[in-house]
C-alpha cells in the first residue's frame, strides 16, 4: 500500500487522480497558490490545459463541456481572486445540476487565517454555491477526496464540488490511492431506482388520464441518453402531449408530432394551456421554478401530479405533488415504459381525442407569430433562419441571458439532448460565450454558436482571446438590438416605460472588436443578406462575431406576465401598447 | 421566516400560508468532520428557517460521529423541507423528527433537556431566598461566597425559564444555557 511507487507529490496526486478520473481537459488560469499543479501540467501530455482570460470564463467553459458531454468538467484556479472568479459558474452549476469539479489553490496551511496575500477563506464562500467541497490539509488524504468529489459531482444530482488545496499539500510527499481502492463517504449513497410501487401507482393514474401532460426538464438530460431514449419511448406508448422547460430541451425532438413546445413565462400558449387544464400532470426531473408555474395558488388547479426527482428536497418543495418517486429519471422511465406496455391491452387510446382537439385548437393559436419586416431584421426571423442553415449540420448551441435567449428556445428545434446549454437557474449573462468555448474543445469538429445579446457578450468578451489561441472556431452570433432587452421590456411593463439604463449608448465595433482578437468579423443589417451571411459564419474556420443587428424595439411574446396563472398569457397580437402598460396590476409590480 | 416577509402576491411564494407553524426538535447524525456545522447552520440562514436552540457534540468517537439537535419552527410543509434539504448535505447520515416521532409512538412530546448555571447576586433576606427556590427545584450550588450563588439547574426548557424569571427580582447576574438534548421514549434508536 505505502510502495515507494505510490508516493508522490501534491501536486502529482492532482493530475494522477484527475488522469484516474477520466479527465483529457481543464480549464484554468495560473496563479502563486497553485504553480506547483501548473508545473505539474507542463511536464506531462494526458490532460489538455485551456488557458482562459478569466476565471469566470473556465467555470463556464467547464459547464459547457460538461453539458455537452454528460461528462465532469474541471476548472482550476488560484487562491483569492481565482477562488472568488470561480463562484458565479459554481453557483450557475449549481442551480442547474451541472457536475463540475473546480481545484482551487490555497495559501500554505501555516498562513490560513493570517490575512496572507491572495488568501481567503474559498470553503466559506463557496460552501453555499457547491454541492460540497473540502479543504485538504494531508497530503494523503488528496487522492481520497479528489476521487470522492469526482463521485460527489456525478452522482445523484450533479453539481459543482470544490477542492481547496494549500501550497504546502501541494508540494508535500505522500501516498496516491486509485479510485477503486478509495471507501466512499458512507453518509451520501443517492438511491437511483424509483419504488416500483409509487411507479405502479403512477401508471395506474396515467391509464385513466382524459388530459394528460409530461412535463420534462433538465433531469432528464442530466440522466443521459438512456432517459431521452425512454422519455421518447413513453411518449410513443401512451401518446401523452409533452413540453418541457428551459433546460429540458432537447430530451423530446421538436419534430416530435406530440411535442409543444417550450412551456412557462415565455412558454407557448399551447403548453401553457395544457400544463393549466390537465387532470394528470407527469413533471420528469423538473422542478415546478416559479418561473415555469407563474402564480402558485393557479398553477394547474385540477391535475394529479406525479413527479420523478433524484433529489427528494424537490419533492412537494414549491408545488404539492400526489405521486412522487424518488430515484434516477433513466431508471424510474424504463420501469414506466415496461409497467405500461405490460398495461397496453387495457388502455383507451381512444379517450384522449378530445384532448388533442383541445390542442388543436391552442395550436392554431400561433402564439409565436410575430410581423414579417422586409427592411429590418426581426429577431425571431434571425434565429429560425439561423435554425434552417444550421439543421442539418452536427450543430451545438448556447445562450447568454435575456431575449435572444428565449427566441433561441422558442425559435431553435433541439431534435437531441446535450446540444442546449443555457444558463436557467441563475440567469447568468455571460455565460453562453465561454461555454460554446468548452463545448467547441469537447466537439473540435461540430459547429458549435453562442446566440447572444449585446449586452451579454460584453460581460466575458475576454474569452475571444482564448478561442483564437487555441483555434476553436466558435461563432458568435449576436441579435443586436442596442438595449438589454429583457430588462427594458420589463420596464416597459411595470415602471411606466421609464427606460433607466437598459440602453446601451456606446457600443464596441463588433466587427473590429474580432478583428483585434484575431477572430472574423461580420455584420448584417438587411434580412435579405442574411442567409448569405449566415453562411459566411458557417464556412468561417475560425472564432467569428456575427453582429446581426436587430429591429430595436422587439419584444418577447408570449409571456405570462408576473402574478399571472398560465391561462393569462399575454399573447403577441394582443401585446399593444396600452396592454402591455397594464398587464401586470399593482401588486404583480412588486415582483421580480 | 421568509415567506412572512414576501409581499403578498409574490412570484416567489404566492400561496397564502394557511398552515399554522409549529416547534419540533430534529435530531441530526452527521459526520464528525470540519466545516459540518457551517454548512446545517448555513443551510437555515440561507433558507430563511428559525433556529430556536442547536446543541451539538461528538457522540460516537470511534466513527467521528457528531449528533445535533435542533429545535426549530416552522410550518408542516417547512419542517418537511428543512428535513429533505438537510439530508441532502454530504456528511449528513440521518435526521430524525423526534416530534413526529414521538407522536408517532402516542407520546406528547420527545424528551428533553437543558442544563443552565444561573449565576445571582445573594445577601441579606434575598439570599436566604434565592437557596430555599432552587431546593425547589432541585438546582445545585456549585460555586458560592458570601454575596453570590452560582446553581446547576437541568430539567425541561420551561423549568428553566421558569428558575430564571425566579431568580430575576433576587439578584440574577448572569445565565448560560446549554440547549436542548433530546430523544423519544422507549427502546429504539433514532
Amino acid at each position: 500500500m505505502s510502495g515507494t511507487e505510490n508516493q508522490m507529490t501534491g501536486a502529482e496526486i492532482v493530475l494522477q487522480a484527475l488522469k484516474d478520473n477520466g479527465v483529457e481537459h481543464i480549464f484554468g488560469y495560473p496563479g502563486g497558490a497553485v504553480l506547483p499543479i501548473y508545473d505539474e501540467i507542463f511536464q506531462q501530455e494526458d490532460i489538455q490545459h485551456i488557458l482562459v482570460r478569466h476565471e469566470q470564463g473556465a467555470g463556464h467553459m467547464a459547464e459547457g463541456y460538461a453539458r455537452s458531454t454528460g461528462k465532469v468538467g474541471v476548472m482550476l484556479v488560484t487562491s483569492g481572486p481565482g477562488a472568488t472568479n470561480a463562484v458565479t459558474p459554481l453557483q450557475d452549476a449549481l442551480m442547474d445540476s451541472i457536475p463540475l469539479v473546480c481545484i482551487s489553490g490555497q495559501v500554505p496551511t501555516s498562513l490560513i487565517g493570517s490575512d496572507a496575500f491572495q488568501e481567503c477563506d474559498t470553503i466559506g464562500i463557496t460552501r453555499p454555491c457547491t454541492k460540497h467541497n473540502w479543504l485538504v490539509r494531508d497530503v494523503n488524504e488528496l487522492a481520497r477526496v479528489i476521487h470522492e468529489a469526482f463521485r460527489v459531482a456525478q452522482s445523484g444530482r450533479p453539481g459543482p464540488v470544490v477542492v481547496d488545496i494549500p501550497k504546502d499539500v501541494q508540494f508535500a510527499t505522500g501516498t496516491y490511492t486509485p479510485p477503486s481502492a478509495v471507501p466512499t463517504q458512507k453518509s451520501y449513497q443517492p438511491k437511483t431506482q424509483g419504488d416500483l410501487k409509487k411507479i405502479e401507482e403512477a401508471v395506474a393514474l396515467m391509464k385513466t388520464a382524459r388530459q394528460p401532460v409530461i412535463y420534462s426538464g433538465g433531469g432528464v438530460i442530466n440522466s443521459g441518453p438512456q432517459a431521452a431514449h425512454f422519455l421518447r419511448e413513453l411518449v410513443e406508448l401512451t401518446d401523452f402531449p409533452i413540453t418541457s422547460t428551459l433546460m429540458g430541451l432537447g430530451a423530446y425532438p421538436a419534430s416530435g408530432k406530440n411535442w409543444l413546445g417550450m412551456l412557462g413565462m415565455h412558454g407557448t400558449y399551447e403548453a401553457n394551456l395544457a400544463m393549466h387544464d390537465c387532470d394528470v400532470m407527469i413533471c420528469i426531473g423538473a422542478r415546478f421554478d416559479d418561473r415555469i408555474t407563474g402564480r402558485l395558488n393557479a398553477f394547474s388547479p385540477n391535475s394529479k401530479k406525479i413527479h420523478i426527482d433524484i433529489d427528494p428536497s424537490s419533492i412537494n418543495k414549491n408545488v404539492r405533488v400526489d405521486v412522487p418517486i424518488i430515484g434516477d429519471v433513466a431508471a424510474v422511465l424504463e420501469d414506466m415504459v415496461r409497467l405500461w406496455r405490460a398495461a397496453a391491452k387495457t388502455v383507451d387510446q381512444t379517450r384522449l381525442g378530445d384532448w388533442w382537439k383541445a390542442i388543436s385548437r391552442w395550436r392554431a393559436r400561433n402564439s409565436l407569430a410575430y410581423t414579417p419586416s422586409a427592411d429590418v431584421i426581426m429577431p425571431q426571423y434571425a434565429i429560425q433562419r439561423l435554425y434552417e442553415l444550421t439543421k442539418d449540420r452536427d450543430t451545438y448551441i448556447t445562450t447568454e441571458v435575456g431575449q435572444h435567449q428565449m427566441w433561441a428556445a422558442q425559435f431553435f428545434g433541439f431534435e437531441e439532448p446535450n446540444r442546449w446549454m443555457t444558463s436557467g437557474g441563475l440567469g447568468t449573462m455571460g455565460y453562453g460565450f465561454p461555454a460554446a468555448v468548452g463545448v467547441q474543445v469537447a466537439h473540435p469538429e461540430s459547429l458549435v454558436i453562442d446566440i447572444a445579446g449585446d449586452a451579454s457578450i460584453q460581460m466575458c468578451i475576454q474569452e475571444m482571446s482564448c478561442a483564437v489561441q487555441y483555434g476553436l472556431p466558435v461563432k458568435i452570433f449576436i441579435l443586436n438590438n442596442q438595449y438589454m432587452g429583457m430588462v427594458r421590456q420589463w420596464q416597459q411593463l411595470l415602471h411606466g416605460n421609464r427606460l433607466s439604463h437598459s440602453y446601451t449608448e456606446a457600443m464596441p465595433d463588433f466587427v473590429k472588436l474580432a478583428e483585434a482578437y484575431g477572430g472574423v468579423g461580420i455584420r448584417c443589417e438587411k434580412p435579405g443578406e442574411l442567409d448569405d451571411a449566415i453562411r459566411q459564419m458557417i464556412d468561417t474556420p475560425a472564432p467569428v462575431i456575427f453582429d446581426c443587428r436587430v429591429a430595436n424595439l422587439a419584444n418577447c411574446f408570449p409571456m405570462i406576465p408576473s402574478g399571472k396563472a398560465h391561462n393569462e398569457m399575454l399573447l403577441p397580437d394582443e401585446a399593444t401598447d396600452e396592454a402591455v402598460a397594464n398587464a401586470i396590476d399593482a401588486k404583480g409590480r412588486q415582483l421580480v | 421566516m421568509n415567506a412572512h416577509l414576501q409581499p403578498t402576491g409574490s412570484a416567489y411564494f404566492i400561496a397564502k400560508e394557511t398552515e399554522l407553524a409549529e416547534t419540533h426538535t430534529l435530531s441530526v447524525l452527521v459526520d464528525n468532520e470540519p466545516g459540518v456545522l457551517a454548512r446545517v447552520i448555513g443551510l437555515f440562514s440561507g433558507r430563511g428557517y428559525n433556529i430556536e436552540s442547536l446543541t451539538v457534540s461528538e457522540t460516537e468517537h470511534e466513527a467521528h460521529l457528531s449528533r445535533i439537535t435542533i429545535v426549530t419552527r416552522g410550518t408542516p410543509h417547512v419542517l418537511e423541507q428543512i428535513k429533505n434539504q438537510l439530508e441532502r448535505l454530504v456528511p449528513v447520515h440521518r435526521v430524525v423528527d423526534l416530534t413526529v416521532r414521538a407522536a408517532g409512538l402516542g407520546h406528547e412530546r420527545p424528551i428533553e433537556r437543558e442544563l443552565a448555571l444561573v449565576k445571582v447576586h445573594g445577601s441579606g433576606e434575598h439570599r436566604v431566598e434565592a437557596l430555599r427556590l432552587a431546593d425547589a427545584f432541585r438546582a445545585s450550588v456549585i460555586d458560592a461566597n458570601i454575596d453570590h450563588f452560582v446553581f446547576e439547574i437541568t430539567g425541561k426548557p420551561s423549568k428553566i425559564e421558569q428558575f430564571i424569571a425566579i431568580m430575576k427580582p433576587l439578584g440574577l447576574i448572569e445565565v448560560c444555557r446549554t440547549g436542548i438534548a433530546a430523544m423519544n421514549r422507549g427502546p429504539q434508536g433514532m
